[in-house]
């Protein structure tokens, strides 16, 4: 296995269990299950003893594998600093060791299967996939400035959808010249990486590489954070080599080019940030740029923020496996109960799976009527004098 | 035991309840050198209720019950050494009260050091509590029962001295309250009742479950500061301790020696850290440190170290993941330390044994001491590192921990949260008849052994 060499340098501190300001658990399996186990130390012993032939490969540690989210926070927080960087790429080389002895839960099986066969994990043909912009008048990709990718949730989830043609109507708004594709793309396959199918991944990077270098694509904006990632830091590998930037970066700097009105209120907002536009790729402030340039608006933090923000549970490929689904403990009603505390009656998201993760757990969670989950663009079109 | 296993479920819920395999090895050992000993399960209560219910089914089935907070103890106190069930403490997290006047908290049995201290630095900045030097994942539960001691020992001496009651699970399931908090609403201290709580710490969980406890809270100062006080004979440095303890305005003192990085080999250094309410405060709190030595610095023979302000930083961070990292020392994610609580004129001697001891077993070590009370006592820690995927580096480091128990005893010292074989030199040279109390405490509290069998107990 990968990295192997690595595992029995762990001392299983418990650094990687917590935020740098130990507020809280922000291990999101381990938040959820609380046995060791499911700790990111806890997976570095057990894959050394598997390895060792002291444990074999159960269902139970498989589901132990593949309930990491792939967040970050691990690597953030561990107190070794010769190796921490190589945590994630371990967590993927023993999930890549469980997908090669046949080993898989059966939701992941069921998720790459559908990617496989069908380009996304909704199981949907590739020619639904730009249905979300139907009567958008957005052009197809051809000689724009830059292609609009939008990832699988945005693609066929409803919700998903809404949020495509929101950030899509303020791209129009904003001037921006770009277009989209016509469903010859596939997934960005940033979580299937994540969860160890790298030849798959390379089979969808290599497909949608093909598709942007035909169209003559040079600048990407993407809808989803997983796939600004993917785009921005796995595609170069493969020869995909693209100028990518997440919506709110470039919106971030687009702000001068909008109208912006005064609501009438003065919403107090709390923002989630997206462990792939944040501790992935250390972009802390475009989305909160957007929201303090709305007039009247004020933005609290959660105690866990930036670099130690909890993550919704989404990640991972759980968003579709729901392997992370743990009742009141389940990262996601976790972090809704944590933004309502704040008082904030918005709480704002940059991702279409965080979007779909958190509403449901404020709903589950009865928070609805004092905590509305929005996405960034949602909110910013409001103030739009044309919006 | 399918039944057992059922009748848990239906007391904590089925998510919190496994006894599958994995569980059963990751529990089984910590991450010191103590061999592993495998459970039959792990069990996670969520409320004292439940833990009372645990114990009194695991009397009805006689299985052995191992309460354990963060794991981290090091010296294998929360092995299943005769098979049962962990109890993994860690879901009962809850701060429950903060007191700002009587300056007092009282949280669940797992609830972390971090998590308390964040909670603090939040919702009452002016407090702070004493934090030992294990990782934020350290539960105040389990620091409080092994005796741990911690940044604010010089003011407050052990952990266990700064505890003001505790809610217990007793081995036979009923609820007992220790302190003004079994007579009053108020967690305020032990007196003036008889002190039961003595009969749940340096007990290695055999006498019950802590399920809730109040500790005191100090001052947290707008201030801090920190001097090194360097010297080169570990003979001179009862003298020096007893000097700056003197003055009364060290929060805590924590002298160490290691050969690495070079500069430092050789050389013993005392980390003393203070604080203040203004910058007029700290500097006379300074002024009186550097005159209480001022004796070593004329004759140079000793000092204080000068430090850029970065590196000033890095000592004050408190916890610091530095600690940690000794175990990446030999590339292989391991090091266990005896710490031996003894009188502070054992210094030199503590010292030279270390040296001998390290060397002889070529292990790599780092010395060091946490200075208790106006000088009271220290608990002198011997850490060596060793590469967990090296059985024979393991050895060493587990022989070099023996013949430093041994050798702490020797010279009156007694090994803090001793792993078995200590226990078992220790029970050697205890007064036979306090040991035989112990049993008989024992005895009477657990009368189906079931409370972590195997501790404390003769072999």
């Amino acid at each position: 296995m990968k990295h192997e060499e690595i595992l029995h340098r762990c001392f299983r501190c418990g650094y990687c269990k917590l935020p740098s300001n130990y507020t809280d658990i922000n291990c999101p399996a381990y938040q959820a299950f609380r046995f060791e186990t499911y700790s990111p130390g806890g997976r570095m012993w057990l894959l050394r003893a598997w390895l060792n032939d002291e444990i074999t490969n159960s269902k139970r540690f498989a589901e132990i594998m593949f309930s990491c989210s792939a967040c970050g926070n691990c690597v953030e927080q561990c107190a070794f600093p010769k190796f921490k960087e190589l945590l994630l790429e371990v967590f993927t080389a023993g999930k890549e060791a469980f997908l090669d002895a046949g080993q898989v839960p059966a939701p992941v099986r069921d998720y790459l299967t559908k990617i496989q066969l069908h380009g996304n994990p909704y199981g949907k043909p590739g020619k639904k996939r730009p249905e979300w912009a139907a009567d958008l008048g957005i052009e197809p990709f051809s000689d724009q400035e830059y292609l609009f990718f939008v990832d699988d949730v945005g693609a066929y989830d409803t919700r998903g959808q809404e949020i495509a043609r929101s950030v899509a109507g303020i791209l129009q708004q904003a001037g921006i010249s770009f277009g989209i594709l016509s469903g010859e793309e596939v997934s960005d396959g940033n979580d299937v990486l994540a969860i160890g199918e790298t030849p798959l991944f390379e089979e969808l990077a290599r497909k949608n590489i093909d598709v942007f270098n035909q169209k003559g694509v040079k600048k990407i904006i993407t809808l989803s954070p997983h796939s600004l990632h993917a785009l921005k830091n796995h595609y170069p590998g493969l020869g995909g080599n693209y100028q990518v930037s997440h919506y709110t970066q470039l919106l971030a700097f687009s702000m001068g080019k909008l109208k912006l009105r005064e609501k009438g209120t003065k919403p107090c907002i709390t923002f989630h940030d997206p462990c792939y536009l944040g501790r992935h790729n250390w972009d802390y402030q475009s989305p909160r740029m957007i929201l303090k340039a709305l007039p009247g608006a004020s933005v609290v933090e959660m105690d866990r923020n930036q670099k130690n923000a909890f993550c919704c549970g989404g990640g991972g490929g759980n968003f579709f496996t729901d392997i992370l689904s743990a009742e009141e403990d389940s990262p996601g009603r976790v972090r809704a109960r944590e933004a309502a505390r704040t008082g904030a009656e918005l709480l704002a998201v940059a991702c279409p799976m965080c979007a779909v993760m958190l509403e449901d757990a404020a709903k589950v969670e009865g928070l609805e009527n004092r905590l509305q989950v929005r996405e960034v663009s949602e909110i910013m079109a409001e103030y739009l004098v044309d919006g | 035991m399918k039944e057992l296993i059922d009748r848990l479920k239906k007391i904590v819920g089925e998510r919190f309840v496994s006894a599958e395999s994995e569980e059963r090895y990751l529990y089984s050992m910590d991450m010191g050198t103590m061999p592993p000993s495998v459970p039959d399960l792990v069990v996670m209560p969520g409320s004292t209720e439940e833990v009372s219910k645990i114990i009194r089914l695991a009397n009805e089935y006689k299985v052995p019950v191992v309460p354990m907070g963060g794991g981290l103890v090091l010296s294998g106190l929360t092995r299943a050494l005769k098979g049962g069930m962990i109890l993994d403490m860690k879901r009962m997290n809850r701060i429950t009260e903060v007191n700002p006047k009587s300056r007092y908290a009282v949280v669940e049995g797992g609830t972390s050091e971090g998590m308390l201290q964040a909670y603090l630095k939040k919702h009452h900045p002016e407090l702070k509590h004493s934090l030992p030097d294990a990782p934020p994942i350290a539960t105040l539960a389990g620091n409080v029962c092994i005796h741990g001691s911690g940044h604010l020992s010089v003011l407050g001496g052990y952990h266990s001295d700064m505890l003001n009651g505790m809610e217990v699970v007793l081995p036979t399931g009923e609820v007992v309250r220790t302190g003004s908090c079994s007579v009053s609403s108020d967690w305020f201290g032990k007196a003036p009742l008889p002190d039961l709580s003595g009969l749940f710490m340096g007990w290695a969980g055999t006498t019950g479950v802590v399920t809730r406890l109040g500790i005191k809270l100090y001052p947290n100062y707008r201030y801090s500061d920190l001097l090194i006080f360097v010297c080169e004979d570990a003979e001179d440095m009862p003298d020096v301790i007893s000097r700056l303890t003197s003055t009364q305005v060290a929060e805590d003192m924590t002298p160490w020696m290691t050969p690495i990085p070079e500069w430092a080999k050789g050389f013993m250094h005392i980390n003393i850290a203070y604080g203040a309410h203004s910058k007029e405060e700290l500097t006379f709190k300074r002024n009186l440190l550097q005159m209480s030595v001022k004796e070593y610095k004329d004759k140079k023979i000793g000092g204080f170290l000068p430090m850029p302000p970065p590196q000033k930083a890095r000592y004050m961070q408190i916890p610091t993941p530095d600690l940690v990292r000794f175990a990446d020392v030999r590339k292989g994610g391991g090091f266990e330390y005896v710490g031996a609580i003894m009188a502070i004129e054992h210094f030199a001697e503590a010292y030279r044994a270390g040296v001998e001891i390290a060397e002889r077993n070529d292990v790599s070590y780092s010395m060091g001491a946490r200075v208790v009370g106006a000088g009271h006592s220290m608990m002198f820690f011997y850490a060596y590192a060793f590469n967990r995927a090296d059985k024979e580096d393991m050895a060493r480091a587990q022989r070099a921990l023996e013949e430093t128990n041994a050798a702490a005893l020797e010279m009156g010292g007694i090994p803090w949260k001793a792993e078995l074989p200590a226990q078992q030199q220790i029970i050697e040279k205890m007064a036979p008849d306090t040991f035989a109390l112990m049993n008989r405490i024992r005895e009477t509290l657990d009368p189906n052994h079931i409370m972590n069998p195997g501790n404390w107990e003769r072999t």
